[in-house]
């Protein structure tokens, strides 16, 4: 049970600089999911924090303690990997119970330890078994009672998920959860699976480049992306950008074909402003009026619950729509949609920072 | 051999069939031409003088006599010494035994070093240690009797231990550096949160995950290092020799009529150990170079 903050840490593999200075506090006992595409630095920070990775500037501090010169076994950390990387030639017990020997735990506690990770994880029966004899999902829950034997300050996850199929992810992601609610240990995990992040996560730091494109938590995250990068990362389908300008007057933004959307609150000091807009899909409504453009469907995706229309703006921009249910249009069809009100996300046109709303 | 016939397409009509056995009657001819040695050295090794003289090369013995092996075991000369083979066969087992051993240890310790533990240069020291396994072996014959010599090991079998631990080092590193780096660094890493140190996890998690490659590591080097001749007749003096210089000498100093009988068995002594280890193992060994990979 600790804090794990992280200040300004930064790692340069030569004059390449892979992580350019990131910022957080996780408290104790929250779950905090980075998140962010293949390359962007999430994993290397998690290796850091490990102690697997050397920090080339920054501290990263675990429990009150710097641990930067620390070496990894000395962190009081417990790391999941992807590939479980668990021992081979090693039972399920002895796997779990190795970290445990090497510090010299005495026998008896190992073995309550163990027995009580395994009776968590539903693996009691599996003990006397190889690694190989196991199937995708129960070796992830040996890997995670390996770090949950040792009682570790914090949980170290890297996308401990993605060996697995889709549908036993989505069942160990529920797991996850469930023994992190149980546990309350201070978490830090390691996905590019936006669904993952949002269902896990306490707060998510999205990262793209090496530095923080947001720390919020998951419906901050969604409601009120703060960049246009996290708006196309997180939602799915993503979210519409298009080019417009806010009007001479500032009340609202003047869309490409010309349509006129209403803004939540007036901006007269951006009159005239080239912007990006964004807005999700299931924002956007078959309706008539000024804030309308029409579209040509493309595309009608039925996927039972909902529908995606792929549908084309006069000028030729593509506009995705989310509709409840099944599909009311077919290919071909002329729509007029407009966003719901209040359901706008403004955008710098240069650097794709959110306007202050 | 199975994997082979079965791998092939079934035959269908005479054409392929004929094909077939035309390949299979290839393949026994090449066997015969391979196995031929064998059988001339081991039915000559259990012939009589008599017998040698009279017969032919090729006929087989007509009373199975154990003469010879025994004569080669125990009293052949070698040189002015008339103890047999068994001196220097016990020669042979005194420095193969520790020199595969070391040898192997320390390929299984290089090779985890420049996989797991990557420090900068690690390429180009494996890169060097790669050129060792294409130098003749000959290129080390003058610096390593000046290294011997300053090290007081010149004659010894200690000393031939360290030109056959220093020599094989490059394979063994080879061997194992290229089966470790199938083995996945998280497990390494793993290891290391867990709380293991460098030589913990070479201990615990490296060294049983090498049985295989060990044992091709260990049939190479107990094959090279028994069969070396140049080395050993370099390095070796007198009474040190390894039994294939003993077997040169034997062969070469015989005088008065030839004892083909006793020189086929003295060569069989010699050449036994290979084989032996070869099909206690073979089947590791195989194996061993086909598999790398540990999967989880």
């Amino acid at each position: 049970m600790a804090t794990v903050e992280i200040k300004n840490v930064r790692k340069s593999y030569g004059p390449v600089e892979a992580i350019k200075g990131i910022d957080i506090a996780v408290q104790d006992g929250e779950f905090l999911v980075l998140l962010g595409p293949s390359g962007c630095g999430k994993s290397t920070l998690l290796r850091m924090v490990a102690g697997l990775e050397s920090i080339t500037g920054g501290q990263v501090v675990i429990g009150g303690r710097v641990v930067n010169d620390l070496d990894p076994k000395d962190r009081d950390i417990a790391m999941v990997f992807q590939n479980y990387a668990l021992y081979p030639h090693m039972s399920v017990f002895d796997n779990m119970a190795y970290g445990l020997k090497i510090r010299g735990v005495p026998k008896p506690e190992i073995e309550t330890r163990v027995a009580k990770a395994a009776e968590i994880l539903e693996l009691g029966r599996f003990l006397t078994r190889r690694p190989s004899q196991l199937s995708g999902g129960q070796r992830q829950r040996v890997a995670m009672g390996r770090a949950i034997v040792r009682e570790p300050a914090a949980f170290l996850f890297d996308e401990p998920l993605s060996n697995l199929d889709a549908k036993l992810r989505t069942q160990m992601r529920i797991e996850i959860k469930r023994l992190q609610d149980r546990l309350g240990i201070t978490s830090l995990y390691v996905t590019h699976d936006q669904v993952e992040a949002m269902t896990l996560a306490d707060r998510i730091l999205v990262m793209n480049h090496g530095v923080a494109e947001q720390i919020g938590t998951p419906l901050e995250v969604y409601q009120r992306p703060a960049s246009l990068f996290v708006a196309g990362f997180i939602g799915s389908p993503p979210m519409n950008v298009l080019d417009g300008v806010i009007d001479a007057s500032g009340q609202g933004v003047v869309m490409p074909g010309g349509a006129l959307l209403p803004l939540p609150r007036p901006r007269p000091d951006d009159a005239n402003r080239p912007v990006k807009l964004g807005i999700r899909p299931e924002h956007l409504t078959i309706s008539d009026g000024l804030a309308a453009s029409p579209i040509l469907v493309e595309l009608v995706e039925a996927l039972g619950a909902d529908t995606v229309v792929y549908g084309r703006l006069p000028d030729g921009e593509s506009l995705l729509i989310r509709m409840a249910g099944l599909p009311s249009c077919t290919e071909g069809d002329q729509l007029s949609v407009a966003p719901q009100p209040g359901a706008l996300h403004l955008f710098d046109a240069a650097h794709g920072r959110r306007l202050a709303d | 051999m199975s994997s082979l016939t079965s791998a092939l397409p079934p035959a269908e009509g005479m054409g392929p069939r004929v094909a077939r056995w035309g390949l299979y009657l290839i393949l026994l001819l090449f066997a015969a031409y391979y196995l031929l040695p064998l059988v001339v050295m081991l039915s000559t090794s259990f012939k009589s003088l008599d017998e040698i003289r009279t017969g032919s090369l090729l006929s087989l013995p007509r009373d199975i006599s154990t003469d010879a092996w025994i004569y080669a075991w125990t009293r052949a000369c070698i040189g002015a010494d008339c103890r047999g083979m068994a001196p220097y066969f016990m020669n042979s087992l005194v420095i193969v035994i520790p020199a595969v051993i070391i040898s192997t240890l320390f390929g299984a310790l290089n090779g985890y070093a420049l996989t797991k533990w990557r420090f900068r240069g690690a390429n180009v020291v494996f890169a060097m240690i790669l050129f060792g396994s294409f130098l003749p072996s000959q290129v080390m014959l003058l610096p390593m009797a000046q290294t011997l010599g300053f090290l007081g090991l010149a004659g010894s079998a200690g000393g031939l231990i360290l030109v056959h631990v220093v020599y094989g080092l490059a394979f063994t590193t080879l061997f194992f550096r290229n089966y470790y780096v199938s083995i996945p660094d998280d497990l390494v890493k793993a290891a290391t949160i867990d709380g293991a140190g460098f030589f913990q996890i070479f201990t615990k998690i490296m060294v049983p995950l090498s049985l295989p490659i060990m044992v091709v590591t260990i049939i190479w080097q107990f094959t090279q290092i028994w069969n070396d001749f140049l080395f050993g007749a370099s390095f070796a003096a007198g009474g040190a020799q390894p039994v294939t210089v003993a077997l040169n000498n034997l062969v070469n100093t015989t005088t008065g009529v030839k004892q083909y009988n006793v020189d086929m068995a003295a060569a069989m002594i010699a050449g036994l150990p290979t084989l032996v280890v070869y099909a206690l193992a073979g089947k590791y060994f195989i194996r061993g170079l086909t598999a790398g990979s540990v999967k989880g």
